[in-house]
C-alpha cells in the first residue's frame, strides 16, 4: 500500500467517523437531552417524542450507525484493496 | 417445598449444570484460547457473550426500578449504557482487535514503548475492575439468599465455585460459550414477565410499544404514559416523563461518562479480541448491542408499568376521599412477602389502617396531604430492586416465571463476574507476570499461572463480597468513572495520534484517574472511609460543587483532564519512535502488511 493510499484511506475513515458520530450525538444529548422540552410537545403514538428519544429512539438509532459503520468499512476496504483475505 | 421452591430449584440447577458440562467441553489448552478464545469465535455468537458480559445484575434486577422511580432522568443509563458501544465500535474495537494481542495493558505498553505505561496501565484496569465485581459478588449472594432459603455466605460460595469451574478450565473459551447460555436465560427471564404486563396494562404484548399505547382500563382514552403522569403527579411525586436527574447539564455529562467509560472497560473490550477478523470485529459491536438493546429498549416499560401497578395498589380510589387509600389488612400477597424481606415496609403514621403512599418532601403538595389527615409517607421503603423480583408476582404470573427470574438474576450477576475475573487474572498473568517480572516463562507454565491467578482472582473477589465495603452500594457507577478517565483516552489517542508519546500518555491516565477519584472522594470519604470527606463550602466547594455535577457523573470530565494533560507533556517531550508510528499505521488498515508477522 502507498503512502498516499493509506492517508486516503484513513481520510475516507475519518469522514465516516465524522458523520456518523455527529448523528450519535445529535440523537442522544441533542434529541434527548438538549432539546427534549420542545419535543415534548409533540406526540407520537402514546410518546412524548423527547422522552421517546431519550428512552427508545436513540437505542434504535445506535444500532443503525454501528451496522451502518460496519457495511461502509467493508466497502472502504476493498476499493483499497486492505480487507482481510 | 413449596411448588414454587421446587420450580426454583429444579430450573437453577439445570441452568448450573448446563454451565458446568460447557466448563468440560469448552477446556482451554493454550494461552491462546485461555485469553482470547483462540480467536475463533463467530462475530454473532461473540456479540451474544458480550450482551451477557455486559448486562450484570445491576442491568438486570437494579435498573427497571432505577427507570421507575427515576422517569425520565433515568434515561441518562439507557442512552449511556447503550451509546457507549458506537465509540466502542467506531473508535476501538477494530483497531485492538487488529493489534492483534491478548490484553488492554499489553496493546498500552507497546503502543508507548513502555514498561510504566502499562503497569498504569494494569493498575486502572484492576481499579476498575474491582469496584465491578464487588457490586456482582453481592448480587450473587442476594439472589440465592432471597430466593433459595440459603444463607447470603452460602449463595456467594455456591456461585464462585461456579465460576472457578467454568473460569479456570475453560479460561475465555469456556467464559465465552456459558456467557451465550447465560444471555439466553437471562433475556428469556426478562422479557417473558414483561409481556405478559405490557399485554393486561395496554392490551399490546410488545413492550417497546405497549409503553407508547393506550392505558387498556380507560378503554382508549388515556395514554400509558399519561396516566402515569397524572398518577403520580396527583400524589405530589415529580411528572415521570418530564422529571431531571440533577440538572440537564448533570444528565449530559453523567450520559457522557457512561458512554466513554463503557467504551474503556477493559472486560467488555477483550470480548472483540476473540473474533477472527477487524471487520467481524465492527459487526460484532453491532450483534452486541442488538442482544443489548432488546433487554434495554424493555426496561423502561418494565419501569412505567411496575411504577403504575404499584400506585395503583396502594391508591385504589380517589386521592383524598376516605376510603381512596388502600387497607393495610387489604394488601396482596406479594406484599406480604415482600416486607417479611424488608424490602418493602410500612409504617402507619396517622393510625388509620390505610396506607399512604406520597412525595412528602413536596412543599406544594404538603397542605393538601395536611387536609386530607395524612402524617407522612407511610411506604417508608420501597426498594428499587422490587420492581424486577416482584413483577411477576404483582402480575399473577405463574411460578415457573418466578423461579425463571431468578435464574435470570443468577446468569446476569455471574456472566459479568466471569468476564470480569477474566480481565484481572490475564492483566496479571500476561502483563505482570509474562511481561514484566518473569518474562523467561514457557507457553505451559503461562498458562498454569493464568489458572493460578484466577483462582486468586476469585478468592479475592469472594473475599470482598463475603466483606463488602461499606462504599459497596455505589460502586458500579464509580467503575465506569475510572474507566472513562483512564483507560479510553489513552486507547483512543494511541490510535488516532500517531505523535502522542509515552509521557504525555502516563501522565494523562495518572491525572484522569486522580481527578477522578479525588472528586468522589470530596463527597465520599478519602477511600470511601466515612467522616473523611472535605468538601468545603467556604471555598465554593459544597456538594456537586463543580457546575452541579454528582461524583458520578465525573467520568467524562476525568476523560477531558486525560486528553488535555496528555496533549500538553507530550507538546513539550520527544516524539514517539519511528517504529511506533508504523505500529499506529498498520494497526489503521485491516490487512496485515507484508512481512508483519500475525500474533
Amino acid at each position: 500500500m502507498t503512502p498516499e493510499n493509506r492517508s486516503a484511506y484513513w481520510k475516507a475513515n475519518l469522514r465516516l467517523l465524522a458523520g456518523l458520530l455527529t448523528v450519535w450525538f445529535i440523537v442522544s444529548y441533542g434529541l434527548g437531552i438538549i432539546l427534549v422540552e420542545p419535543l415534548n410537545t409533540i406526540q407520537i403514538g402514546g410518546y412524548p417524542l423527547g422522552f421517546w428519544f431519550a428512552q427508545q429512539g436513540s437505542i434504535y438509532i445506535f444500532l443503525v450507525l454501528i451496522f451502518t459503520y460496519a457495511i461502509s468499512m467493508n466497502g472502504l476496504d476493498k476499493k483499497f484493496e486492505v480487507d482481510e483475505e | 417445598m413449596s411448588n414454587l421452591d421446587i420450580w426454583t430449584y429444579t430450573i437453577v440447577g439445570a441452568t448450573f449444570a448446563m454451565y458446568i458440562g460447557i466448563a468440560i467441553w469448552a477446556r482451554a489448552s493454550t494461552t491462546g484460547e485461555f485469553y482470547v478464545a483462540g480467536k475463533g469465535i463467530h462475530p454473532v455468537a461473540n456479540g451474544m457473550a458480550t450482551g451477557a458480559d455486559w448486562m450484570s445484575a445491576a442491568s438486570f434486577i437494579s435498573m427497571a426500578g432505577l427507570i421507575a422511580f427515576e422517569g425520565y432522568g433515568a434515561s441518562v443509563f439507557l442512552m449511556g449504557w447503550t451509546g457507549g458501544y458506537v465509540l466502542l465500535a467506531l473508535l476501538l474495537a477494530p483497531y485492538l482487535r487488529k493489534f492483534g494481542k491478548f490484553t488492554v495493558p499489553e496493546f498500552i505498553g507497546d503502543r508507548y514503548y513502555s514498561q510504566t505505561a502499562r503497569i498504569v496501565g494494569v493498575i486502572c484496569l484492576i481499579l476498575a475492575s474491582i469496584t465491578y465485581v464487588i457490586g456482582q459478588m453481592k448480587g450473587i449472594g442476594v439472589a440465592f439468599s432471597r430466593f433459595l432459603e440459603v444463607s447470603y455466605d452460602m449463595g456467594l460460595y455456591i456461585g464462585m465455585g461456579i465460576v472457578a469451574v467454568y473460569a479456570v478450565l475453560g479460561g475465555m473459551k469456556g467464559i465465552t460459550y456459558t456467557q451465550i447460555a447465560q444471555y439466553v436465560v437471562l433475556i428469556l427471564a426478562y422479557t417473558i414477565p414483561a409481556i405478559f404486563i405490557s399485554l393486561s396494562l395496554t392490551g399490546n404484548p410488545v413492550p417497546q410499544i405497549g409503553l407508547g399505547g393506550s392505558y387498556a382500563p380507560s378503554d382508549g382514552a388515556m395514554t400509558l404514559l399519561g396516566k402515569l403522569d397524572a398518577v403520580v403527579t396527583d400524589l405530589g411525586f415529580k411528572e415521570y416523563t418530564t422529571q431531571v436527574m440533577g440538572s440537564s447539564l448533570n444528565m449530559f455529562v453523567y450520559t457522557l461518562s457512561l458512554m466513554i467509560g463503557t467504551a474503556g472497560l477493559p472486560h467488555v473490550i477483550i470480548r472483540f479480541f476473540t473474533v477472527p477478523t477487524v471487520s467481524a470485529a465492527r459487526y460484532s459491536a453491532g450483534w452486541a448491542l442488538v442482544f443489548i438493546a432488546l433487554l434495554y429498549t424493555t426496561a423502561p416499560a418494565v419501569g412505567a408499568m411496575a411504577r403504575l401497578n404499584l400506585m395503583d395498589t396502594i391508591q385504589v380510589g380517589p386521592v383524598g376521599a376516605e376510603d381512596g387509600n388502600l387497607a393495610y389488612a387489604d394488601r396482596p400477597e406479594w406484599f406480604k412477602k415482600w416486607e417479611t424481606t424488608g424490602l418493602l415496609q410500612f409504617e402507619d403514621k396517622n393510625d388509620d389502617g390505610r396506607i399512604q403512599y406520597y412525595d412528602d418532601q413536596n412543599p406544594e403538595f404538603a397542605a393538601k396531604a395536611e387536609s386530607f389527615g395524612w402524617k407522612g409517607n407511610e411506604m417508608v421503603k420501597v426498594d428499587r430492586d422490587i420492581m424486577v423480583l416482584a413483577n411477576p408476582e404483582i402480575a399473577g404470573l405463574p411460578n415457573w416465571v418466578i423461579a425463571l427470574v431468578v435464574a435470570g438474576g443468577l446468569a446476569a450477576a455471574l456472566s459479568t463476574a466471569a468476564g470480569l475475573l477474566l480481565a484481572i487474572s490475564s492483566s496479571i498473568s500476561h502483563d505482570l507476570l509474562k511481561g514484566v517480572f518473569m518474562k523467561g516463562i514457557s507457553e505451559k507454565a503461562e498458562l498454569t499461572a493464568s489458572r493460578v491467578s484466577m483462582i486468586a482472582a476469585i478468592l479475592v473477589a469472594g473475599y470482598l463480597g463475603l466483606n463488602p465495603p461499606g462504599f459497596a452500594a455505589g460502586t458500579v457507577a464509580i467503575a465506569f468513572g475510572l474507566a472513562a478517565s483512564s483507560i479510553f483516552p489513552v486507547l483512543m489517542m494511541g490510535i488516532f495520534n500517531k505523535k502522542m508519546n509515552s509521557a504525555g500518555a502516563i501522565a494523562g491516565m495518572l491525572s484522569g484517574i486522580t481527578v477522578t477519584l479525588l472528586y468522589v472522594f470530596q463527597h465520599k470519604g478519602i477511600f470511601f472511609i466515612p467522616g473523611t470527606e472535605f468538601l468545603a463550602p467556604a471555598l465554593g466547594m459544597g456538594p456537586d460543587w463543580f457546575l452541579g455535577i454528582s461524583p458520578n457523573a465525573f467520568g467524562a470530565i476525568g476523560a477531558l483532564v486525560n486528553f488535555a494533560v496528555a496533549f500538553a507533556v507530550a507538546k513539550v517531550t520527544a516524539p514517539p519512535p519511528e517504529h511506533i508510528q508504523h505500529l499506529v499505521e498498520d494497526v489503521r488498515v485491516p490487512r496485515a502488511s507484508s512481512g508483519a508477522a500475525s500474533h
